[in-house]
C-alpha cells in the first residue's frame, strides 16, 4: 500500500498565479460578468462563491477558455491566455456533469489529455492518476458502469494528471448526496494540499467554500463583493450581501449620532447601539448595523453585554445541539439567535427576552444597503 | 431434479402473461410467416425448377436443377460484382456528403429550432415525390446541354465531346441522391443526442476541433454510421431503377435490372429465383462481415 504522498509524487507540481483584468462578459441581452479584477496566487485553493446567475460558472469557462471574454484579459503564470483557445491553455477543468466519455474506458478516459500532448507515458501517469483518486480497479469499465462519487473521482484524475496550472471545478460536488459531498470535500482539499495546484473552485454552498477554500471571493450580479480569507469574510463582511448569503447576519437600520475612543454610538429606533468604528464601512449618517446569530446571548433577565435588546420570543425551534429562536423586537424587527442546550430550560414562544451581545461583534455596513439582500429563500 | 415453489396462481398468471405475450405478437408473426418466409421458400424452390424438353416460353416443371444457379452465375458474374462496387461508392460518397449535412442540422443548428426544421423537412421533402420522377430528374440535370455538364466542359474536366448521361457516373450519381436520406437520418437521429459538453471536455484535454472529432465525435457517432451505411447499401445494391434510368447497355447494368428483364423479358423464372437468391445470400454474407467487423454493441 502506498501512501499519499508517494502516489502525489508523480504528479506535483507548484500551479501559477492566475490574473484577470478588467474582465466583462456580456450575452445579447445581459451582463454576466462586469469589469472583474482578480488576482489568484499560485498555489491557492481559491472558492468563487454565489448564487446561480451571478457570473462564475461564466468566469470559470472564460479562464478555460471555452467563453470568449468581451472585454479584459487573462494571465496565467505571466502569459496572456485571453485569445488561446482552450486546447492550448495550461488549465483543466473538473466539469459539473464530469463530461466523462461514454465510449472510452475508465483508463482512457484519465489518459486523453496526456495523449493529446504525445507523453510517452501517458499510460503510466493515468494508473497513477487512478491511484491517487484509489480507483485503479475500475480502470476498464465504462464510465456508465461507475456510481456519481466514483466518475465525479475519474473526472478529477483526468484533470489532474495533465498537471495543469490551474486546476478549475465547476460545482464538482453538486450532483452528490451530502455524505458523499462531504468525504470529497475533504479528499479535494488533502489532494490540493498534497499536489499544491492553483485551485480555482466554483460552488453556490458557502459551507463548501468556507472549509475548503484559503481564498473565498463572493460573487452577487456579475462582480465579487468580497474576497478574503474565509473567517474574515464571515466576521467582518462588508455589504449586506455577504453578510446574509454567508451564513446568517441580524440587520438593523440606524444614525450614527457620536464617536468616542473608536466606538461608534448608533442609534436604533430609540435603542443605542455600539459598533467599533473600524468595523464599519461607513461612520456617518444612516448606516446598518448587523451582528451574527451565534454572537448574542439570549436570558430572562438583563444580561451583560454593551448592546441589549429586548423582545418576544415567536418561534423556538429544537435541533438536538442548539435551540434557535426567532425574537420580535419592537419597531426592529425579527432577530435570529440560538444557544447551546446545556440543559438549561429553554425560553417558551411569548416569554419576554433579554439579548445581549459585545460591542466588538457588530460590524457596520452602508447606510443605503437593502437588509434582506442575499437571504436565501 | 428442481422442485417448482411457486403457488398455482402464481404459475397461472406465469401462463397468462405468456399468452398475452404470444397474442401481441401473433399480427407480426403471421405477417412475416405470410409476406417474407413464405414467398423466400417458393422463390427458392422455383430457383430450382427445370425447363422439360420441348416447353414453351415460360414453361417449367418443379425439379431440383441446381444447373440454374450455375448458368447465371458464370453468365451474370460482372453485373453482381458492379452492383456491389456501385453500391459501395455511393454508400461511401453518401456519408462523405450526408454527414456534414447531419451534422450541421443536428448539432450546430441545436440553439436555432426553427432553422433546423426547415432544413429537416427540406431532407424529407423528396420522399413527397416519386422515385421514378426524381431519377428522371437526374437526367436533366446531367444532359449534354445542361449547367453540370456545360460547366464540366468549360473547365475542360469533361471533354468537349463528353457525356455524363448513360454513365457510371450517372448511375453512381443517382444512387447516392436517392439513398442520401436513409444516410442521414439515422446519423441526425444519433448527433442529435451528442452531449456537446463532451467536446468542451476534450477541448480542456488539449485536444484541437480536428482531434476531438476524429475521437469524439466520430466514434460517438458510429451506431448513427453503421445504421446509414447499411440503410444505404443494401437497397441500393439491388437497386435497377437508376441503372436502367440513368446508364446504357455497355458499363453500367446492375444485378436488379438483370433480374428485372429474366422475370419480365426472357420469363425466365428459375434463373431469375436463382439470380435473387444469390443477391439475397451475397448481401446477407457481406453485412455479416459487415456487422462482425464493425457492429457496434448498441446494434448487436
Amino acid at each position: 500500500m502506498t501512501t499519499l504522498a508517494e502516489r502525489t509524487e508523480s504528479i506535483t507540481t507548484s500551479g501559477a498565479d492566475l490574473h484577470l483584468s478588467g474582465i466583462s462578459k456580456r450575452f445579447a441581452s445581459f451582463t454576466a460578468v462586469e469589469d472583474l479584477d482578480l488576482l489568484v496566487p499560485s498555489g491557492t485553493f481559491f472558492a468563487l462563491l454565489g448564487p446561480s446567475g451571478c457570473g462564475k460558472s461564466t468566469t470559470l469557462r472564460m479562464i478555460a477558455g471555452l467563453e470568449a471574454p468581451s472585454e479584459g484579459s487573462i494571465s496565467i503564470g505571466g502569459q496572456e491566455v485571453t485569445a488561446l483557445p482552450s486546447h492550448r491553455r495550461p488549465v483543466n477543468t473538473v466539469f459539473q456533469s464530469y463530461a466523462l466519455f461514454p465510449h472510452m474506458s475508465v483508463l482512457e478516459n484519465v489518459a486523453f489529455g496526456l495523449k493529446r500532448k504525445k507523453d510517452k507515458q501517458a499510460i503510466q501517469k493515468a494508473k497513477a492518476g487512478l491511484e491517487l483518486v484509489e480507483l485503479s480497479h475500475l480502470a476498464n469499465r465504462k464510465p456508465a458502469q461507475l456510481s456519481g462519487g466514483q466518475q465525479q473521482r475519474v473526472a478529477l484524475a483526468r484533470a489532474l494528471v495533465n498537471r495543469p496550472q490551474v486546476l478549475l471545478l465547476d460545482e464538482p460536488l453538486g450532483a452528490l448526496d451530502m455524505k458523499l459531498r462531504r468525504q470529497m470535500q475533504l479528499e479535494l482539499k488533502k489532494i490540493q494540499t498534497e499536489v499544491g495546484l492553483t485551485f480555482i473552485h466554483v460552488t453556490h454552498d458557502q459551507e463548501e467554500a468556507m472549509t475548503m477554500a484559503d481564498v473565498v471571493a463572493v460573487m452577487n450580479g456579475g462582480r465579487i463583493e468580497q474576497m478574503g480569507a474565509p473567517r474574515d469574510l464571515y466576521e467582518l463582511p462588508r455589504t449586506a450581501f455577504v453578510a446574509n448569503f454567508l451564513g446568517k447576519s441580524n440587520l438593523m437600520r440606524g444614525t450614527v449620532t457620536g464617536q468616542d475612543n473608536g466606538m461608534l454610538s448608533v442609534d436604533v429606533f430609540g435603542r443605542t447601539i455600539l459598533l467599533p468604528a473600524d468595523r464599519a464601512v461607513q461612520t456617518t449618517g444612516e448606516v446598518v448595523v448587523g451582528v451574527r446569530p451565534e454572537k448574542i446571548t439570549i436570558d430572562r433577565v438583563a444580561a451583560a453585554g454593551a448592546n441589549q435588546l429586548t423582545g418576544t420570543v415567536i418561534d423556538v425551534s429544537f435541533t438536538g445541539t442548539t435551540t434557535e429562536y426567532l425574537v420580535e423586537v419592537e419597531q426592529i424587527g425579527l432577530i435570529g439567535t440560538f444557544s447551546q442546550n446545556r440543559g438549561q430550560q429553554p425560553a417558551q414562544e411569548g416569554d419576554t427576552v433579554f439579548l445581549a451581545w459585545d460591542a466588538e461583534h457588530s460590524f457596520g455596513l452602508a447606510g443605503d444597503e437593502s437588509v434582506n439582500a442575499g437571504v436565501e429563500s | 431434479m428442481s422442485v417448482d415453489l411457486r403457488s398455482k396462481d402464481e404459475v397461472l398468471a406465469e401462463r397468462r402473461k405468456n399468452r398475452t405475450g404470444v397474442f401481441l405478437i401473433s399480427p407480426g408473426l403471421l405477417v412475416l410467416a405470410l409476406f417474407f418466409a413464405l414467398p423466400v421458400v417458393i422463390l427458392l424452390a422455383m430457383s430450382l425448377y427445370a425447363k422439360p424438353p420441348g416447353a414453351e416460353i415460360g414453361e417449367f416443371v418443379p425439379g431440383f436443377e441446381l444447373g440454374n444457379y450455375a448458368t447465371v452465375l458464370s453468365a451474370y458474374w460482372p453485373e453482381l460484382l458492379r452492383s456491389f462496387w456501385f453500391a459501395l461508392i455511393a454508400t461511401v460518397l453518401a456519408l462523405l456528403i450526408g454527414f456534414p449535412m447531419a451534422y450541421l442540422v443536428a448539432v450546430r443548428l441545436r440553439e436555432h429550432t426553427l432553422l433546423q426544421g426547415i432544413l429537416l423537412v427540406l431532407l424529407i421533402a423528396p420522399f413527397f415525390s416519386s422515385f421514378i420522377l426524381r431519377t428522371q430528374a437526374w437526367k436533366q440535370i446531367l444532359a449534354d446541354e445542361g449547367f453540370v455538364a456545360q460547366t464540366l466542359k468549360f473547365v475542360a474536366i469533361l471533354p468537349a465531346d463528353g457525356h455524363l448521361t448513360a454513365t457510371p457516373f450517372a448511375v453512381v450519381a443517382g444512387l447516392t441522391y436517392n439513398f442520401l436520406p436513409f444516410m442521414v437520418l439515422p446519423i441526425y437521429a444519433n448527433l442529435g443526442r451528442l452531449d456537446t459538453r463532451l467536446l468542451e471536455a476534450s477541448g480542456d484535454l488539449y485536444a484541437s476541433p480536428i482531434t476531438s472529432f476524429t475521437k469524439v465525435t466520430l466514434p460517438m457517432s458510429a451506431p448513427g454510421i453503421f445504421a446509414g451505411t447499411l440503410l444505404t447499401f443494401i437497397p441500393a445494391a439491388g437497386d435497377y431503377v437508376n441503372s436502367a434510368l440513368l446508364g446504357n447497355n455497355r458499363d453500367t447494368t446492375m444485378i436488379g435490372q438483370v433480374i428485372d428483364s429474366r422475370f419480365f423479358k426472357v420469363i425466365d423464372y428459375p434463373g431469375a429465383s436463382a439470380l435473387s437468391f444469390v443477391l439475397m445470400i451475397s448481401i446477407l454474407i457481406l453485412v455479416t462481415i459487415y456487422i462482425r467487423r464493425f457492429g457496434t454493441e448498441e446494434l448487436m
